[in-house]
């Protein structure tokens, strides 16, 4: 017993721990080979199949949505400070990548081992790979920033001030087109096109890998965004076993007591807005890359929500939960509702616009989520604890006879 | 459990907490009024005092949690008065609560290493890069967490989460929790509630060797005078927020205004005319 250093469940935990990013990864691996080797030699009706119900730029977009879905969970799931304005860190993500990977500032001449595509060599451009964690670092920042104050506000208080924050980052960057007469954000307009995600070293070893990822390249970018989604994932979950992960927990559990046993609270929450808001800007800086340019009008308040949704109905506190919760929710909203829709549509001849009831799909599953199954799809195994079983306290309170389990 | 003691030399100052003085007001009312109180080092002080007396209040004050409007508290020769409770809690004071306040859905193992937050240093980065010091801490944080749950006799359930602990076991979760901290003085709020004869009986012995074995202060709240007057070495008496009587047990025994303030002076006034 003294030697295992898992904490609860012992070794059956710990496997369970290291087999479920095996299985993402072998999940990935295999989809990968599957679309990109396998599909095209399959026959027309299973190859339109996949094209409809499972495009690999639904696939993609599913991807991103779940690492920034991971990252609120560290806000909201870890920490238990509930964010409503998560896309804030989304879209300064964004804004980092249009800076930084686009002709757009063409007053200046930056390039740091770059990806411009012929012809549009002004501007800054900077490689993709270094402008992931530059984003992720900005964001953090502005995390803190926004977090020093806000984080002194208790629950309802503080949903409504990054309520606010998630209106107000979106608003600076649609009115950003004049700042003093300087074009910071080309306001609604917004900025494009976006270089293209460079992979120039692998490409150099494998000549078969394209050396920069076009609009076409859904099979590498899906490498490349599950590999951004498994490192949100990889931090999650080392960061969760650890003394900061600990801190968290305690502070969702009893914030007074936490402080009392020398958690200092405000740093402790501070660490995990910056930690959180960093994943938002990894899946920023995708995101833009995946749309190839950014507009001030994609950054909206609802997908704030949709993110709170998934990480509720995925499971809070679970990574691999709010994975699911993410992948099925985005996939549902990106594709599976309008085919579902023009299924439907041709088969009993009607007209209806499907996607447009995705709220009203997404209000109804979160109500029978709670009425049915309030810890989510795949909860963790702490919080079906409380939903499930009595408290002892309570069972003893009522009368029940534990007499000789006690001192 | 060697390793649980805090170093100490012997020409440490022999007060390890002090205060001075202290008042508060809330509003119009003063809840203490000018209470001076001392926890010699290495000694089981008590503080008792009906219901409403300031007991928690003033206890609340040594914690951080309220800033004493005026007086000052030291604990060992450094001033606290006014920093927040988890610095306090990180300069060596740890308590526990009344109603019992644990991490329930953590393991006894986690909330004993959440104790042990500003003793590791490991941030973001070390964790999730795993590095070797980072290992080397969390390691020796477990090992730490486990003698203490031994310390306290709970050492069989240290992968049960805190919540489906027994009472008994919760209310020793709390102190080893509370161990964690490696605190010079631990406050004990009415720790005996709750418990039956039996319990409060072999709690009087764990307390000493709490004392004995951690080589911490110990001050407690406490209700039930018959443990008050087995365990403490020194008894202070709150009434209506002002500190009536200190002493040894048999002082406090026979002190009139200490049974007038519990009695009321008819010895028919009782406990709620004192609110």
């Amino acid at each position: 017993m003294a030697t295992s250093t898992t904490g609860r469940g012992g070794p059956t935990l710990q496997r369970r721990l290291r087999s479920l990013p095996v299985l993402f990864t072998i999940l990935v691996l295999v989809v990968f080979v599957f679309y990109q080797f396998v599909l095209g030699g399959l026959v027309q009706p299973v190859q339109d199949f996949f094209e409809s119900w499972l495009p690999l730029s639904g696939l993609n977009q599913c991807l991103i949505w779940a690492a920034l879905a991971v990252g609120l969970n560290i806000v909201v799931g870890y920490a238990g400070l509930l964010d409503l304005g998560y896309v804030a860190f989304w879209a300064i993500g964004g804004y980092v990548c249009a800076w930084l990977m686009s002709s757009f500032f063409s007053q200046w001449q930056v390039n740091i081992f770059g990806s411009a595509p012929p012809g549009q060599e002004a501007g800054i451009h900077i490689n993709f790979w270094l402008v992931l964690p530059i984003g992720a670092a900005v964001c953090a920042l502005a995390g803190a920033i926004i977090g020093a104050p806000t984080l002194r506000l208790k629950s309802d208080y503080l949903a409504l001030v990054t309520l606010g924050f998630g209106e107000i980052i979106p608003e600076v960057f649609r009115n950003g087109g004049d700042v003093n007469g300087f074009n910071l954000t080309n306001g609604v307009k917004g900025i494009d096109p976006i270089d293209p995600i460079p992979l120039g070293l692998i490409h150099a070893i494998l000549p078969r890998v394209p050396s920069t990822l076009g609009p076409f390249d859904n099979t590498y970018k899906f490498l490349v965004y599950a590999l951004l989604t498994g490192v949100a994932i990889f931090i999650s979950l080392r960061i969760r076993v650890g003394r900061l992960g600990r801190a968290w927990l305690a502070i969702r559990e009893d914030e007074l007591a936490a402080s009392m046993m020398g958690v200092p609270l405000m740093k402790t929450k501070l660490a995990a807005y910056a930690v959180g808001a960093a994943i938002g800007g990894l899946g920023g800086v995708a995101y833009a890359t995946l749309t190839g340019g950014v507009i001030p009008d994609s950054f909206q308040f609802a997908n704030s929500i949709i993110l709170l949704a998934m990480v509720v109905l995925g499971g809070m506190g679970n990574v691999w939960g709010v994975l699911v919760g993410a992948l099925v929710l985005e996939w549902i909203n990106s594709t599976g509702l309008a085919q579902l829709g023009n299924s439907i549509n041709t088969s009993f001849g009607t007209d209806i616009n499907f996607p447009s009831y995705n709220f009203l799909l997404f209000g109804v599953l979160l109500i029978v989520m709670m009425l049915f199954r309030r810890e989510g799809l795949l909860p963790e195994a702490r919080t079906r604890q409380i939903l499930q079983e009595p408290e002892r306290g309570e069972i003893e309170a009522v009368g029940a006879d534990l007499e000789g389990t006690t001192v | 459990m060697t390793a649980t003691a805090v170093p100490r030399d012997a020409a440490a100052p022999p007060l390890s907490m002090h205060a001075d003085a202290i008042t508060i007001k809330f509003g119009g009312l003063t809840a203490v009024r000018s209470v001076d109180f001392t926890i010699p080092q290495q000694s089981i002080v008590s503080l008792i005092g009906p219901n409403g007396a300031g007991k928690t209040t003033f206890f609340n004050v040594l914690t951080g949690l309220y800033r004493p409007t005026t007086g000052r508290v030291y604990l060992g020769e450094r001033e606290v008065t006014g920093l927040p409770p988890h610095r306090i809690a990180d300069l060596g004071l740890a308590r526990t609560f009344q109603n019992i306040r644990l991490f329930n859905l953590m393991t006894a193992e986690e909330n004993v290493l959440v104790a042990m937050h500003a003793h590791m240093k490991s941030g973001v980065f070390r964790t999730v890069l795993k590095t070797p010091a980072q290992r080397r801490e969390e390691r020796e944080g477990r090992e730490f967490a486990r003698e203490l749950l031994e310390f306290v006799g709970i050492g069989k359930t240290w992968d049960e989460y805190a919540r489906n602990l027994s009472y008994g076991d919760q209310r020793r979760l709390e102190v080893a929790r509370a161990l964690a901290l490696r605190p010079q003085v631990l406050l004990l709020d009415e720790p005996t509630a709750g418990m039956n004869p039996q319990e409060s009986a072999r709690f009087v012995d764990f307390v000493h060797r709490v004392r004995d074995e951690q080589k911490i202060s110990i001050l407690l709240i406490e209700h039930d005078m018959s443990v008050v007057m087995r365990v403490s070495e020194r008894i202070t008496v709150l009434d209506r927020g002002e500190k009536i009587a200190e002493g040894g047990p048999s002082d406090i025994r026979n002190d009139q205004r200490v049974v007038e303030a519990y009695l009321g002076k008819t010895g028919t006034e009782g406990y709620g005319s004192d609110q």
